[in-house]
């Protein structure tokens, strides 16, 4: 041991024995108090080193909040971030320093990209060793810089509560997103006194500015005066609580909806009103219907590249009135014609007012005005809707969403990987409501379906939480069967197995005249004897027939369920706008047979 | 366009290389940046100035404005201002006819020699970008051995003083609002 290393372990020591001798709580323990005056009832992490005091904490309030040992830090993030989805609360991970940290980046980002609330704590080395290339040292804080609403490092001791409410409070407010907060060894070891901090009050914390009236008085009078409207929604919906302001204001316009897919289940798929989802594997009805809009209502979007592909050549008619709750969203990719800064829910309950404000006969002669634009629709959507080829010999992936649905009666909660199945997922399962979709959007982190799933499951005992995942995204994070066994947390993992990495696959032989560069997944764990090795039931489905009894028996299982269900190898999701192309270029699956 | 940009954040370890890492990771580019403590020592001024169309200087500003530990962002550009850099200049200076050219130019510049030897001087010179940059322009003939380049800082004239805190609730929207108000739309579907 260098004197260095000796001088802090005394230290350390000392401080505790200060602690006691003052009755002070230790940081961990102002960390705990914290946590818990949060309402935090669950911790996904993994110890190490540097967080061995917060670790010593956590097993004094076992009683009152449970933490999950998952079995991989990239595993802790993404179920901290399936049960911020599922519930609408903050979801928390708990990491050590270095090789802890740098695992948590992956899911870090994609609560970034989707703007999910969480806060990660990760350990770090005791102040003193900050800079010296010390065991499991990384500048945690500059790492995950790019890729958080904010981050802390904690300095000292006497900052740590008040740090904890205000990171609480940043994931959760306005546009929702993560906050790391960053604690030294010596940090948690050291005495401080808790108190609450009651109010935040650094004067750049987010204000919720209610919508300007001027602006949705304009935005109304353009509303009922256009002929061919579109309401274009996203994830800003799902987190703001918006649906049931969504549908109010759509029903009583008659206002055709399509969702993003991070927007899945903020307006019933199975709407009359529904269009279905948009974008690169979105619905015929609902690219074609935005090609031709003459006004665009683009509510908690921020016109992603792969819902609009080419820039220039989206919704090339259409003016364009933009609400959402971060400025930052509003002119980044499209410049619209009116902006609403204000929340999704607040935007559209005032528009629906004032559109309840210019009476009913203004309110007929708009829709009146629209019958042609619904006739337009209902072709697109009768002439090409989502359609594939059936089979008597091989499953097809998407009878086997269809399955999941019929059997689940639309209500089971989905998480999925990234790929070919969650489009699939995306397109074949009618979501109800919001937060019964979880997937990873905008980053598309493969291995995020299990963890997210178990996170999901956790924040919601009774519902039924399904993990649809690739047979490539399930061998990023498998080992996470481990969790759901170990804390009887009963997801099932229904893996669409067709020994591809199938979206990468699909590219090669579309655009790459079928080199199939190193997509080959033929080589996998039997997976019904890795679920049995984790003490899961596992499960599989070869032929048509079996499939709906093998998903019956999963789905009505106890515990964790593995479902293999081998499926067509070379199947092709449609329709699909090639990336940076014009939405009106669109491959469907009829032009595809020719 | 280039525009000098007014960033107001907490004093806080970190949050200058924030705001720079926001600028290199959106890819907006930097062409300086200076900071100091404000009049109040929680808070620092971040002065950048960097090139962009309007959209982008817009992005760029929201974006800065949306990280927790900014107070304000301005765009100085937008209005009457007072913009400096100061620049140190080690320049020979051999005894004779150069060094009197030297010092005749130093004179004309406002600038200042600030240190001397046998053969060199050290020069301090103020001003706007051009200015400075005219003086270092003039002084190349005679042989620049190093130049050491401050950032711009910059502050607003005191006859444009504008109240920042009455429209900031308005700001955010700004550039989009009303551009409805005149639109027609098409009675016919195309087809």
């Amino acid at each position: 041991m260098s004197t260095q290393q000796a001088i802090l372990t005394k230290n350390i020591k000392a401080a505790a024995t200060q602690a006691e001798q003052q009755r002070m709580p230790r940081g961990a323990e102002v960390l705990m108090d914290a946590l818990a005056h949060e309402g935090v009832d669950s911790i996904f992490g993994y110890p190490g080193g540097a967080v061995l005091h917060i670790y010593d904490e956590l097993w004094r309030v076992r009683d009152r909040i449970t933490h999950y040992l998952v079995r991989h830090e990239q595993g802790a993030v993404h179920m901290a971030e399936g049960y911020a989805r599922a519930s609408g609360r903050v979801g928390v991970a708990l990491v050590t320093s270095g090789p802890g940290a740098t695992n948590a980046v992956t899911g870090i980002a994609n609560a970034y990209m989707d703007s999910t609330p969480i806060v990660v704590i990760t350990g770090q080395v005791p102040l003193p060793l900050i800079g010296t290339d010390a065991f499991q040292e990384v500048d945690t804080v500059g790492i995950t810089r790019p890729c958080v609403k904010h981050n802390y490092l904690v300095r000292d001791v006497r900052d740590l509560a008040g740090i904890v409410h205000e990171a609480f409070h940043l994931a959760r407010s306005g546009r929702p997103g993560p906050v790391v907060i960053d604690i030294p060894k010596d940090v948690s070891a050291a005495p401080a006194p808790y108190s609450r901090l009651e109010h935040i009050s650094f004067p750049c914390v987010e204000r919720n500015t209610p919508p300007r009236l001027q602006a949705v008085s304009v935005a109304a009078s353009a509303i009922l005066r256009a002929r061919r409207p579109v309401l274009y929604v996203g994830g800003g919906i799902v987190n703001s609580g918006a649906a049931a302001a969504l549908r109010t204001f759509a029903e009583e316009l008659q206002i055709p909806v399509t969702p993003t897919l991070m927007g899945l289940g903020g307006f019933p798929s199975a709407h009359p009103l529904s269009l279905g989802m948009l974008g690169m594997h979105g619905t015929y009805a609902a690219n074609m219907a935005v090609a031709e809009s003459d006004l665009l209502v683009a509510v908690g979007v921020r016109f992603d590249d792969r819902v609009t592909g080419k820039l220039s050549t989206f919704a090339p008619r259409a003016r364009v009135i933009h609400i959402d709750i971060d400025p930052a969203n509003i002119g980044k990719n499209r410049a619209p014609e009116l902006s609403l800064t204000a929340d999704a829910h607040d935007a559209l309950q005032a528009l629906y007012s004032e559109v309840q404000a210019r009476g009913p006969v203004e309110l007929s002669e708009s829709i009146k005005g629209r019958a042609l634009w619904w006739e337009r629709l209902r072709t697109w959507q009768r002439e090409q809707p989502l359609r594939f080829s059936g089979s008597t010999e091989q499953i097809k992936p998407q009878n086997v969403i269809r399955e999941l649905h019929s059997l689940t009666e639309g209500e089971a909660i989905i998480a999925t990987d990234v790929g070919q199945h969650q489009m699939w997922a995306a397109q074949f399962y009618p979501f109800k409501r919001s937060r019964q979709w979880i997937t990873s959007g905008g980053l598309g982190a493969m291995g995020f379906g299990l963890p997210a799933a178990i996170g999901a499951q956790l924040a919601m005992r009774g519902e039924q939480v399904i993990a649809v995942v690739g047979d490539g995204g399930f061998q990023m994070t498998n080992q996470e069967l481990a969790t759901a066994v170990q804390y009887d947390v009963p997801v099932k993992v229904l893996v669409m197995n067709n020994g591809y990495l199938g979206m990468v696959r699909q590219w090669q032989e579309m655009f790459y005249e079928r080199a199939y560069s190193e997509v080959d997944l033929s080589v996998s764990p039997d997976f019904v004897k890795l679920a049995e090795a984790y003490g899961a039931l596992g499960l599989r489905a070869e032929r048509p027939e079996e499939l709906r009894e093998v998903l019956e028996t999963a789905l009505s299982y106890k515990g964790v369920a593995v479902v293999d269900v081998v499926v067509s190898k070379e199947e092709n999701v449609f329709p699909i706008v090639p990336a940076g192309a014009n939405s009106r270029d669109m491959i469907t699956a009829v032009a595809s047979d020719k | 366009m280039r525009h000098t940009l007014s960033i107001v954040v907490a004093d806080q370890p970190g949050e200058l290389s924030r705001i720079v890492g926001l600028f290199s990771a959106r890819g907006f580019n930097i062409e300086t940046v200076s900071v100091g403590q404000t009049p109040d020592a929680r808070w620092s001024r971040v002065t950048v100035v960097t090139r962009g169309d309007d959209r982008t200087i817009e992005q760029i500003v929201k974006q800065c404005s949306r990280l927790a530990r900014v107070r304000e962002v301005q765009d100085i550009t937008l209005r009457p201002h007072i913009e400096r850099e100061m620049a140190l200049i080690d320049v020979e200076a051999p005894q004779g006819a150069a060094r009197q050219e030297l010092l005749s130019l130093v004179g004309v510049f406002r600038a200042k020699v600030v240190d001397i030897s046998q053969a060199r001087m050290i020069i301090e010179a103020s001003g706007n970008k051009e200015k400075v940059e005219a003086f270092i322009e003039l002084l190349r003939p005679l042989g620049i051995r190093d130049i050491t380049r401050t950032g711009c800082i910059a502050i607003g004239r005191l006859s444009a003083t504008v109240n920042t805190e009455a429209n900031t609730d308005e700001r955010e929207d700004y550039l989009y609002q009303d551009r409805l108000g005149e639109i027609t739309f098409e009675e016919t579907v195309p087809e």
